[in-house]
């Protein structure tokens, strides 16, 4: 018996390679394991599909993209595209963009710790300073009011009116949070994640001011050492 | 902070508020894949834990029993935690739970043949090696036999800790179910198993079923498991004793009871 067709026969239907009845409880264990796993981290996904749809959904998405490696902190990260091709949510359009939200939530609570810039910093000689994103800054621009609904399903009411655009998502310290947040501020922390300084990040056109409010309110930079 | 031969239990992070009273568990263990991240509240909070309590790494993802060599990069994770971490113990399962660049997020069995043991044992010293540490090696739940096993599970793993110098986590509810999974007596797996290794034990409860009994963690431990329990530290004295629950959560209160239960056992019989 060998590891290639128990693995194999687990995330797919096939017959029992060995033990019979008594391999379905694995069977069952992976996909139940796996799916709570997923409904853990997409908590607000499910409160829009329903239990039973989500549950059906991850059967789908556990054989198309099980996990790599055993840290399921992040597994899932292929779930926000993978449901913008899955036919059955189709009359939920806006829900891959809620996904991507409850995704990049999760990676802004994992990543590194980092104390913010502090403004003051920049009453000095500001082209002195290197000026990089947070580790935990994380940039979505949204086509439907995603952030809204996803705050609604959150319980959440301070960002239940949130429009569609651009939103950022950071932590400063221990605890994560969202916002929405002025054109061009994806492209300014892609800028600076790219080496550029602070007032070459910041796209033509934009309203810089309002571009780095946002991101000193939010604490979405950190200053790099040379 | 080394493991104190006295009740912990799996710590879990709503139980934190509780873990603040003095004297609340004698020591927590984690499961070591949970806290394999960057940064954030989940390592905060368990760099708090380990200034008060001695903690015990338990490992779900190694793939100690797999076929194909063990995941370097995992191993990489791993020792950056316990390097960080520092705890009194590693330990890890005979199973496999990746195979093909898949994980499978459960234990898988595995035949106790020699080709296995070979295997298992050159995955161990890699692991020892690499950690600079002795690991314990916990025993399965079993619910199927295979055709190609040659020898007792029991001997399986006491030629392993003979070979590899690792030590055994002795599973008390697991040789319970694989007992009645399997119909055979566990009181028999226990005198035939390598009690002279055992570092550290794990009790547990499980769902009520019917042809079959499945490792749940999800209920109060079995009175045929605290009797198994009792028999086992009648042989050995006490060992650093883990209460399981890690589905259907309770209150800490009753964690407490179930830990304060072992303490009990732990205390009548002689070091």
């Amino acid at each position: 018996m060998s590891q290639a067709r128990f693995a194999a026969a687990l995330l797919s239907g096939a017959a029992p390679p060995v033990g019979a009845a008594r391999f379905e409880i694995y069977r069952a264990s992976v996909t139940a394991s796996l799916s709570a796993t997923l409904a853990e981290a997409f908590p607000a996904v499910e409160k829009l599909v329903g239990q039973r749809f989500f549950a059906a959904m991850a059967g789908d998405f556990i054989r198309a993209h099980p996990p790599r490696h055993p840290v399921m902190a992040l597994w899932g990260d292929a779930l926000p595209g993978w449901l913008a091709g899955f036919a059955p949510a189709a009359s939920l359009p806006y829900l891959p963009e809620v996904a991507a939200i409850e995704q990049a939530r999760r990676e802004s609570c994992h990543a590194a710790d980092a104390p913010p810039l502090d403004p003051q910093r920049l009453s000095g000689d500001p082209a002195a300073l290197t000026i990089a994103p947070h580790p935990s800054a994380r940039t979505l621009v949204t086509r439907w009011p995603a952030l809204s609904i996803w705050a609604r399903n959150a319980d959440l009411p301070a960002l239940a009116d949130a429009p569609a655009g651009e939103l950022l998502i950071c932590r400063p310290a221990l605890a994560v949070q969202a916002r929405p947040a002025p054109d061009g501020t994806a492209a300014t922390l892609g800028a600076l994640s790219r080496g550029l300084a602070l007032d070459a990040a910041l796209p033509a056109g934009a309203a810089h001011g309002d571009i780095l409010a946002c991101l000193f309110s939010a604490g979405a930079l950190v200053e790099r050492i040379r | 902070m080394p493991l104190p031969p006295a009740a912990g239990i799996g710590f879990k992070p709503r139980h934190a508020a509780d873990l603040a009273t003095p004297g609340a568990v004698s020591w927590l263990e984690i499961h070591a894949e949970n806290y394999m991240v960057d940064g954030g509240p989940r390592l905060a909070l368990l760099a708090d834990m380990a200034a008060t309590f001695p903690v015990s790494a338990h490992g779900v993802g190694l793939s100690i029993g797999g076929e194909g060599p063990l995941d370097g990069e995992h191993l990489a994770r791993l020792r950056k935690l316990l390097d960080w971490l520092k705890p009194a113990q590693f330990s890890e399962h005979l199973a496999w739970s990746s195979h093909g660049g898949a994980y499978l997020n459960d234990l898988l069995p595995l035949p106790c043949n020699d080709a296995a043991l070979d295997r298992i044992c050159a995955h161990v010293d890699q692991v020892q090696q690499y950690l600079g540490r002795q690991m314990l090696l916990e025993n399965p739940t079993s619910y199927m036999t295979f055709d190609d096993s040659t020898m007792p599970e029991t001997d399986f793993l006491a030629r392993i800790g003979q070979r590899t110098g690792c030590g055994m986590l002795l599973d008390i509810e697991n040789v319970f179910l694989s007992a009645q999974n399997l119909g055979f007596a566990p009181e028999s797996y226990l005198d035939a198993y390598p009690l002279d290794m055992v570092g550290e034990i794990h009790l547990a409860g499980h769902a009520p079923g019917d042809d079959v009994l499945i490792d749940t963690h999800s209920a109060p431990v079995g009175d045929p498991v605290w009797a198994l329990y009792d028999r086992v530290l009648r042989r050995i004295g006490p060992r650093p004793t883990l209460i399981e629950w890690d589905a259907d959560l309770p209150d800490f209160a009753i964690l407490q009871a179930e830990a304060a239960r072992a303490q009990a056992l732990l205390s009548r019989v002689p070091a």
